[in-house]
């Protein structure tokens, strides 16, 4: 049994440059193997999706990308403002005319753009929707929905839609859209996956974001750690390359049993490489201790040389799953 | 190993040594270290004569952590520790962005309208909570700056946008909307025009004002509405202080550096923004490629060489620190190879935009010391 067993709203968060769009992509496929149908939402309008999992730019219907283990299926769709306010102009008002006339006068910019929350309504609105979206027997339609949502330091206000709305739209559809969306981020039905490497300001915006959300008594779900590498030395020898004291000799040694140029510079540069990579692992250290006091599960996810492609999403996505997201 | 493409070199400290740049705005996407850059060119420029401003947006206080200084508000503060041999000085300031839309209301407006707005529940939500209003106000707050003239050059860091080019976009978005049809008319169909014209406008507003309380509902269109009339002396000036911003960024005295990382993402957006500047006919100055992993190759081995050499070594007994030292450097290599390639790509689709390449650093940046150390090696000639 996997840790979000009953979870069907996944939020992935995380300061930007830390890969929260492709912890997300792997989150779905890992979180669609064995039969299960994910839908894999983006907000922020890049079509980071498409790039990364290399299809033509999603659009604003759902569609399927990416099959996962097991007859599994990764739904995408990226959700455009404009589009979700005609959608929902059409849907709750019937408005005809009248919508078009607001769409005229700067309207539809206006709640898209400027409107301050009415966009992140929209934006979860949508979301939230294809979370409780159920087929004609009454089965919801996604097994889960993954959100690949703004970065940490939007994040919370953009899930708390509810306290910049509903102060502004004390009533009206606006005002129970907001709550019905609220109800469901507030549930155990939603986790807000946090995206990290480890450097001190992403885990210090882990750390802060985590707090935040407590504070706004939204459900924190696990820490992902991403791009991690994998350590070559023992704790006793990267201490000693810190110090630029390993033993050259005995390197060029080395170098010489198998045929290697054993030249100084050689020796040199790997003793450099060495002593920059303990400093490198000692940060790490450091900066992965600041995120024990948070007691939230975490992943591990190494660092991917060169350009992510489909296939290494599905490799990360099944070391997500053997760490337990599913 | 490829031979590197020959890219322009950027010339750092030309650039801030040059007496005619007053001001340099760090733009690039988010997690690229634009806030690094800006507060390292600003220390550097200080240490070498200038009289600098750095101004900060980011709420992560990061700035201010590097800079060793307790409080960034609204204000420049000194920061001590900067060498003032050279004659420079160095402030830094962090914005606000509620307060500065407070400044700019109460520039505007008389004492009792600019309390009425304040108090508006629409504007305080506008001020505090439109993605829009950061970008706007980082302009407001760089025009003031200008304005006071008491510093020869300001270094500007963008907004955590969710793209580089918002930072453009936003302030404009905002002026409009603020002196645009919609407001006017949410103001009331008192305000605009003729007999005529009135009458075919009420017919309008009254489709739209039934359909804005259908959707908004009456609380909230209210709200707007009477920010609207409170704001009526101040129609027109946002737009106007935004196209004089604007215009500022279009001078000659201005120069842009776009910042990124040898990412494939950070890049693609460094592409968008650096033909959106041409396109505007701004001064762009250069790409800043931050964390680029550097490795010696001269007289060096290859990564398949050192791959070869730990796999006999790893076959031996006793040579386990020299086999994991040469795995080690074949990852360096390859991660050296890799951002080579990718700086190469952006060199291919620029091939006139000069590149300050920044090695990558092992450990992060939060003192001045780390600060001047990324300096330098802004202003280092690389050959890569």
């Amino acid at each position: 049994m996997g840790d979000w067993e009953g979870v069907r709203l996944h939020v992935v968060t995380g300061k930007g440059g830390t890969g929260k769009t492709t912890v997300a992509s792997s989150l779905a496929i890992a979180l669609a193997a064995g039969g299960r149908k994910v839908l894999l939402v983006e907000v922020e309008g890049r079509q980071g999706l498409a790039q990364l999992f290399d299809v033509a730019p999603l659009e604003y219907s759902e569609h399927r990308i990416v099959p996962a283990a097991g007859g599994g299926e990764v739904f995408g769709l990226a959700i455009d403002a404009r589009e979700a306010m005609y959608e929902y102009l059409a849907m709750f008002y019937r408005l005809g005319r009248a919508g078009r006339a607001l769409d005229r006068v700067g309207f539809v910019d206006f709640a898209t753009t400027i409107a301050p929350g009415l966009r992140d309504v929209l934006l979860t609105g949508k979301t939230y929707e294809a979370v409780r979206r159920r087929d004609d027997q009454g089965e919801y339609v996604y097994d889960a929905v993954v959100l690949d949502a703004p970065p940490t330091g939007r994040v919370t206000r953009f899930l708390d839609v509810n306290t910049s709305v509903s102060s502004l739209a004390r009533m009206g559809p606006i005002h129970r859209q907001a709550s019905a969306i609220t109800t469901l981020v507030h549930s155990p039905r939603t986790a807000v996956h946090v995206v990290t490497v480890l450097e001190e300001m992403p885990v210090q915006e882990t750390v802060d974001v985590v707090g935040e959300l407590h504070e706004a008594q939204i459900p924190v779900g696990a820490v992902v750690v991403n791009q991690t590498r994998s350590s070559y030395l023992s704790d006793e020898e990267r201490a000693v390359a810190s110090a630029g004291r390993l033993d050259r000799p005995a390197l060029a040694e080395s170098l010489r049993a198998v045929g290697m140029p054993d030249t100084d510079a050689l020796v040199e540069r790997l003793c450099a490489d060495a002593a920059s990579h303990a400093d490198r692992v000692e940060m790490e250290n450091e900066a992965r201790s600041g995120l024990d006091e948070l007691d939230r599960p975490v992943y591990e996810l190494p660092h991917v040389p060169g350009t992510i492609d489909p296939t290494a999403l599905y490799e990360l996505a099944e070391m997500l799953k053997e760490q337990g997201a599913s | 190993m490829s031979a590197s493409r020959r890219r322009p070199h950027l010339d750092v400290d030309h650039l801030i040594d040059d007496p005619l740049t007053h001001v340099i705005v760090c733009c690039g996407s988010g997690g690229v270290g634009k806030t690094t850059t800006a507060a390292a060119l600003a220390l550097r420029a200080a240490e070498r004569g200038r009289k600098v401003v750095v101004l900060t947006i980011d709420p992560a206080r990061r700035l201010a952590q590097s800079m060793g200084l307790a409080e960034l508000d609204n204000v420049p503060r000194a920061v001590s520790g900067v060498g003032l041999a050279a004659g420079g000085g160095l402030d830094a300031m962090m914005l606000d962005m509620k307060r500065t839309f407070d400044e700019v209301v109460e520039a505007h407006a008389t004492p009792e309208r600019a309390r009425q707005i304040l108090a508006n529940p629409f504007y305080q939500a506008l001020s505090s909570s439109f993605a829009g209003t950061q970008e706007y106000m980082a302009m407001e707050k760089l025009g003031q700056l200008r304005r006071r003239d008491q510093w020869d050059l300001i270094v500007v860091d963008t907004p955590p946008s969710r793209s580089a080019l918002d930072f453009l976009d936003a302030p404009e978005r905002l002026g409009s909307f603020l002196d645009g049809r919609l407001i006017r008319l949410l103001g009331g169909p008192a305000r605009t025009g003729g007999k005529a014209y009135r009458k075919f406008f009420q017919a309008g507003f009254n489709v739209v004002t039934g359909a804005l309380t259908k959707v908004l509902g009456g609380d909230l269109l209210r709200d707007v509405q009477t920010f609207v009339n409170a704001l009526d002396t101040m129609f027109g000036g946002f737009r106007e202080r935004a196209e004089q911003t604007y215009a500022l960024l279009q001078r000659p005295e201005t120069s842009f550096l776009v910042v990124a990382v040898p990412e494939q993402d950070a890049l693609r957006e460094a592409s968008y923004f650096v033909d959106r500047l041409s396109e505007e006919g701004m001064p762009l100055a250069g790409l800043v490629l931050n964390r680029l992993h550097v490795e010696d190759t001269t007289d060096g081995i290859s990564e398949g060489q050192a791959i070869a050499g730990a796999e006999r070594l790893e076959a031996l007994e006793g040579h386990e620190l020299a086999a994991s030292l040469l795995r080690l450097h074949a990852e360096r290599l390859a991660a050296a190879a890799h951002d080579l390639r990718t700086a190469d790509r952006f060199t291919v689709a620029h091939p006139d935009v000069p590149v300050a390449p920044v090695q990558a650093l092992p450990t992060d940046v939060h003192d001045l010391d780390g600060l001047r150390e990324i300096g330098r090696l802004l202003a280092k000639r690389h050959g890569v």
